[in-house]
């Protein structure tokens, strides 16, 4: 039998035992930079424009006026508190990808408290009383999951993603029930003449108000995470269940309180968008959010600066591709193209972050 | 060059990771036809040996003969093509399909399965050997001893003559290891050779042709089986008789402290762990618990510490001032909230005592976050106790900022035993408290356990090392399977003694009955006490 020996290469995966905090964010950096190339060449393939032009559209639909800005601002508020709010859950290790369903029963609640309440109560109230409403219908929808993995270990994430399926089946409900004009099958914006439990403006904003509760709502999460005696808990069970067992915490308990405190943040998320923004509600209320803020969350790696900054970047994105969309003539789709190739970029550049390429070279004998 | 009878040869086969040594310049030889044993305790490198023989390790250095071959197995598929096949401790099982559909699982086939055919070649090779088995049963409806048998027949199924069976026995009633011996037999008659890793004594006298001996990652020895017994091959696998200067003072007086009767503990297969044990720990005394490993010592720990439930028995803890609380079925919130001081160095240091991504202060607070009123956390004082132990035990790290994880096994262990002790504890466990540690910090670790006795703590000490379990120790307890050997006053015992007591628990019948009457005599006693 003739053998021969060669040598060939091989390409190894090694895990980084640690890396820098600063050539961490380089490699996100370049991240950003390539994700941007690639948008470009993409939406110059699609347009036919030059790239400068076309990302100064983009600039000019994000900031491009005032109010441009604020749109941009208040997407970017939203998407954060529900990010804000899936942070407690994840720190747990508890899987919780019902935000969108916990952001529509959120809609739902304050939906019905502007329909049914709006004619009987002061303004001021109602606003109190959607954020309330909105608050403990998400909840709700947290609490079911929380306790059957409490209590039988059910798996979390099945049970939350299909908490959604049937939230937006009780908006397709409501939808019959409350549709305006009858046999439109749209709710069309609630209120209209009165603006019955909308959002008020404040300091001539009227988006202000979103925006000081997401501000209000991250810093007591964060403050929540970081300095009390449930936070530690929370991060102890997530960690190890058996060290937590030892420290002498109720595992139980702390799944069911987390999960709450998760899922109301969720709720009233929902109630921004309906009595704060689009006054309306559809099963597209929540639009996804729920599931980008999941990326969101885990990108900034539960850093409250990375996640402000990871929202703000996706929600500028955004709004400036809708804006080459209509310039171009193109659907709403392609602003899900940009977003895809930013996400697909900055999920993979972790992979990066934790692990380095390493090239061997091993000893083949081919047998002849 | 390499002699042709053997199946496989190693030379000189080094396994590093990182700086850990997990196998140093080994040597191994198994004839074909025989049963050879590879004998070691916890952390000796056995399972590192064989991962490297079935692929999924490939060795730094050192050579690897297959019947007189030099080879290099560079993945479990290589590994097949060579003949040898491993049955690992864990089985790797896929619980919706058959058993037939496990076994065929992976293999190049025909277009068209033709699973009665298959059926009927699983039939034959069971026959052969005297397995049990159904090809159409599902994973999921298995006894672990049938999934075991699946994963043996899957290996034969690929034409294996080299098998490697890792701790086959760790998971089986006593009457299941009796068939899977005979199945060896069996095996071993029609020509195989196989390479079986357990530290059960017993099961290598009966099963094996030879032993092979590791000791933390060497190579010791190969003898006969016929040529040795058991009390040699213990020496050869915890070591020679280091002398060891280990201060050990004598407190005239000593309290009961901790009461355990009659307790019994259940595993998740439901077997009987702990059975029907009672002891005391006085305070001002070191009890050590000695035995093989698996032999209950996790389980009782974690029963009295309130981790493990328990099916029968008491566990009391009587307090300075006299008064006798009871811990049986306690959570250790409930133990901390009746203000019992009782600490625990579980064996798993980062997936129970510590939580690896954590800073030292935070690992601090573990076990007294819930000091104080008001729902804050107070970080003050545990970033004191972390400063202190690090400059006290010295401990080697960047600051006490950093992640746990990140600092080296001794350095994470004087952390974790710091912490337990800085609550003046009255009743202190410790599991295998120097394992993997240097000789400085060993020492470092049993002074402060002298030292807790002398202050009047009842220390619980699990350790694998006889020598120094008998110098450190006042008392010595040894577990065999689950229930007491004996109990032996440690300045008078020797490591034969002690050697003898942890084998002896597998003499069952007539035996377990007089132990049993005894047993209940010495409850009685305990209770007139």
């Amino acid at each position: 039998m003739n053998k021969t020996v060669r040598t060939k290469n091989v390409i190894h995966m090694v895990k980084r035992g640690s890396i820098s905090r600063a050539k961490a964010w380089m490699i996100r950096g370049i991240a950003v930079l390539l994700s941007l190339l690639v948008c470009a060449v993409v939406i110059v393939a699609i347009t036919g424009d030059n790239p400068l032009s076309v990302y100064g559209g983009i600039v000019s639909g994000a900031v491009g006026s005032n109010r441009r800005l604020w749109v941009t601002i208040r997407e970017s508020a939203t998407l954060l508190v529900i990010a804000v709010g899936l942070t407690p859950a994840f720190k747990m290790r508890f899987w919780n990808l019902g935000g969108e369903g916990q952001v529509l029963m959120g809609g739902v609640a304050t939906a019905a408290v502007m329909i049914y309440l709006g004619p009987l109560l002061q303004d001021w109230l109602l606003v109190i009383l959607s954020l309330v409403g909105a608050a403990l219908a998400g909840l709700l929808w947290g609490f079911l999951p929380a306790f059957f993995k409490a209590k039988f270990n059910t798996n979390e994430s099945l049970f939350t993603l299909m908490m959604n399926y049937v939230a937006m089946q009780i908006v397709t409900f409501c939808i019959v029930l409350w549709e305006h004009p009858k046999g439109s099958n749209h709710v069309g914006v609630i209120n209209q003449k009165g603006k019955e439990g909308w959002f008020p403006s404040l300091f001539g904003s009227e988006y202000m108000l979103d925006v000081i509760l997401v501000a209000v709502i991250t810093i007591l999460v964060f403050w929540y995470l970081r300095y009390t005696k449930q936070g530690y808990e929370l991060s102890v069970v997530g960690e190890s269940v058996n060290t937590a067992r030892y420290a002498g915490i109720e595992v139980k308990k702390v799944i069911v309180r987390t999960m709450l405190i998760s899922s109301a943040i969720c709720g009233i998320a929902g109630a921004l968008i309906v009595g704060g923004a689009s006054h309306t509600i559809s099963t597209s209320t929540a639009g996804g959010r729920g599931f980008t803020a999941i990326i969101v969350a885990w990108l900034s790696q539960f850093n409250p600066y990375a996640m402000i900054a990871a929202s703000v970047f996706l929600c500028f994105m955004q709004q400036g591709s809708i804006q080459i969309a209509t310039q171009y003539g193109l659907n709403e789709n392609a602003s899900d193209i940009i977003t895809g190739i930013l996400l697909f970029f900055l999920i993979g550049c972790e992979f990066f972050v934790r692990y380095r390429l390493e090239v061997t070279k091993v000893e083949v004998t081919e047998a002849k | 060059m390499a002699d042709a009878q053997y199946a496989i040869e190693l030379r000189n086969v080094t396994k590093r990771f990182g700086e850990v040594v997990a196998n140093d310049k080994v040597n191994m030889t198994l004839r074909k036809g025989e049963i050879l044993s590879i004998l070691g305790e916890n952390g000796s490198g056995k399972t590192t040996l064989m991962n490297m023989l079935s692929g999924i390790y490939f060795p730094d250095e050192g050579e690897i003969f297959v019947n007189g071959k030099e080879v290099a197995i560079r993945s479990p598929r290589d590994a097949f093509a060579l003949g040898i096949g491993m049955i690992h401790q864990h089985f790797k099982l896929i619980n919706i399909l058959t058993a037939a559909q496990n076994i065929i699982l992976g293999l190049p086939g025909p277009q068209r399965l033709n699973m009665k055919k298959v059926c009927q070649e699983i039939d034959a090779l069971t026959s052969k050997y005297g397995f049990e088995l159904d090809p159409n049963m599902k994973i999921y409806d298995m006894s672990v001893s049938q999934k075991q048998t699946v994963e043996i027949v899957k290996v034969l199924y690929r034409g294996a003559d080299i098998l490697i069976l890792d701790e086959p026995t760790a998971v089986l009633t006593p009457q299941e290891t009796e068939k899977l011996f005979s199945v060896l037999r069996n095996m071993k008659k029609a020509g195989k050779s196989i390479i079986i890793i357990t530290h059960k004594l017993n099961e290598v006298m009966e099963i094996s042709d030879r032993v092979m001996v590791l000791r933390r990652g060497h190579y010791i020895d190969t003898v006969n089986t016929k040529d040795t017994n058991e009390a040699q091959l213990t020496d050869m696998m915890v070591g020679e008789h280091i002398t060891l200067d280990i201060d050990r003072t004598q407190i005239d007086e000593t309290y009961r402290r901790i009461d355990v009767r009659g307790l019994t503990v259940r595993n998740h297969e439901g077997l009987k762990v702990l059975d029907n044990v009672s002891f005391i720990a006085r305070s001002g005394q070191i009890l050590g618990v000695a035995g093989i490993a698996g032999s209950g010592q996790k389980e009782l720990l974690e029963a009295i510490a309130g981790l493990q439930h328990a099916e029968s028995g008491q566990i009391l803890y009587r307090a300075p001032d006299g008064s006798v609380e009871e811990l049986t079925e306690k959570t250790p919130k409930q133990i901390y909230d009746m203000n019992i001081r009782l600490s625990f160095v579980p064996e798993d240091r980062l997936g129970m005592g510590l939580v690896g991504s954590m800073d030292l202060t935070d690992n601090m607070m573990v076990r007294s976050y819930k000091k104080g009123h008001g729902p804050l956390a107070d970080r003050k004082a545990p970033r004191h106790l972390a400063e202190e132990i690090v400059d006290k035990l010295g401990v080697v790290t960047p600051g006490i900022s950093t992640p746990v994880r990140n600092l080296s096994g001794g350095n994470v262990q004087k952390v974790l035993v710091g912490r337990e002790i800085a609550s003046s504890p009255k009743v202190l466990m410790v599991a295998y408290p120097v394992r993997g540690l240097d000789i400085n910090s060993a020492f470092a670790i049993y002074h402060l356990l002298n030292e807790q006795k002398e202050k009047g703590a009842a220390v619980i000490c699990v350790g694998e090392d006889l020598d120094v379990l008998i110098q450190l120790c006042d008392r010595i307890m040894v577990l065999s399977e689950g229930t007491v050997a004996g109990i032996v006053d440690a300045r008078k015992t020797t490591k034969e003694e002690l050697g003898l007591l942890m084998t002896s628990g597998h003499h069952e019948g007539e035996d377990e009955k007089a132990r049993a009457e005894e047993e209940k005599k010495r409850q009685e006693a305990l209770r007139h006490e």
